[in-house]
């Protein structure tokens, strides 16, 4: 009798111990910060460098994640990126005028789409296309940038 | 010529019976096993006591070491790049989606499946097992079942205290020792890691299960009744399930990505 009660106590013991760090495991380690919002609407915009921003990125306005990047196509004939993204309905005021860029989370941080607000009075909806949109900062073209005009200003 | 033609299709026709019947058995363990969840489950779970509860001690101890040493290598790497405060997610991934899983197999096959190989192994040297059959008892139910069921469900568990303890050893390490800040150190672990991160680690923890107690049992059951040959049965059980695991994650990495 008393072999049967250790026994199913550790067995206790041990599952109990197995699921607290399964429970730790998921809500401690994972930010959470997962977009889910049942219901939706697409907007479109025209990038001319995507950089490495990928499908599931966040899609935040003022710092919040109001949606998610839904893909990335290339345009063959327009020669230049079409990102889709959702962004939850209960946001549905957002100026279409507004603007969208693709910034980096941190300086080693993945990419994510930043959207501005604009001052128009109607408002983004299911299938609008944002005009106006700020490529992915690409780090080599930014330090060849620099390379060239430090170049040039020693030859002043 | 016509020899050694013959060595090799007995041994490739060996193989595939091999690999058929241990199809089989695993059929007739998932069989069986619902019956005996519901009607025995007093057998099951002294046996997840046997392989889970017995083995928390080498698990976390191992567990606490190998995130220790994430940390270690994590932060003297990363300190190259000024980007030390990115230990903590460079430990978690690690831990969660591939070094928890495998290396929580490979003791498992180590500590429970030898001991799971070594006593089935023994019962049939023993005739036990045909004792068993005399009395009308079907030793698969009895007790390869229960050991098998005590083994797939103990071994995620062990899976995720393996990684909930090497993310204390990386803590302890990185924050303690080394003086990273806390807060990035969690901050940056909890931006990198995903569900999906923690969902990979259950899926291959299951599978790895499934598979290392498949392989104690089997070989255990299929032991040549002889010292000798419980011997090599456990051997042969830690040697295959290394194989199969590592093999396994491959795969589930691949496809997982």
């Amino acid at each position: 009798m008393q072999q049967t009660r250790t026994v199913e106590l550790g067995t206790g013991l041990f599952a109990l111990l197995g699921m607290g760090a399964l429970f730790f495991l998921t809500t401690q380690t994972t930010g959470g910060k997962e977009f889910t919002a049942s219901e939706t609407f697409q907007v479109t915009a025209r990038f001319e460098n995507v950089g490495s921003l990928r499908a599931r990125a966040p899609v935040a306005m003022s710092g919040v994640t109001i949606g998610r990047v839904k893909g990335i196509v290339f345009d063959p004939y327009a020669l230049d990126a079409v990102v889709t993204f959702e962004i939850d309905s209960s946001y549905d005021q957002l100026p279409d005028d507004s603007d969208a860029s693709i910034l980096t989370a941190g300086l080693l941080g993945s990419q994510y789409i930043g959207l501005q607000a604009g001052g128009s009075d109607t408002f983004l909806e299911e299938g609008s296309e944002l005009m106006f949109t700020q490529s992915a900062i690409v780090l080599e073209n930014l330090i060849g940038k620099f390379l060239v005009r430090g170049g040039s200003g020693d030859e002043e | 010529m016509t020899g050694v033609l013959r060595d090799v299709y007995f041994t490739v026709f060996e193989f595939v019976r091999t690999f058929g019947a241990l199809q089989l058995f695993f059929l007739r363990l998932l069989m069986y096993s619902p019956g005996i969840l519901v009607r025995r489950f007093g057998l099951v779970v002294g046996q997840v006591y046997n392989a889970g509860a017995l083995s928390l001690v080498i698990i976390m101890i191992c567990g606490f070491f190998v995130g220790g040493v994430l940390g270690l290598q994590g932060f003297s790497n990363l300190a190259k790049f000024n980007a030390e405060d990115s230990v903590g997610a460079v430990a978690a991934l690690a831990l969660v989606k591939e070094l928890g899983p495998v290396i929580t197999a490979l003791l498992f096959a180590g500590r429970a499946g030898t001991a799971l190989a070594s006593e089935i192994g023994l019962m049939r040297a023993t005739d036990q097992l045909s004792a068993m059959e005399m009395m009308a008892v079907n030793p698969i139910r009895r007790i390869v079942v229960p050991r098998f069921l005590g083994g797939v469900i103990a071994m995620p568990l062990l899976a995720a205290v393996f990684s909930a303890v090497g993310l204390l050893g990386a803590h302890v390490v990185g924050v303690s020792l080394l003086g990273v800040d806390v807060g990035s150190f969690w901050q940056q672990m909890q931006q990198s890691v995903e569900l999906a991160d923690i969902q990979e680690g259950i899926i291959k923890s299951v599978v790895f299960g499934f598979a290392a107690s498949l392989l104690a049992v089997w070989e255990g059951y299929n032991a040549i009744p002889t010292a000798e040959g419980v011997g090599r049965a456990t051997t042969r059980t830690v040697v295959i399930t290394a194989i199969v695991v590592l093999i396994f994650d491959f795969m589930i990495t691949a496809v997982a990505l």
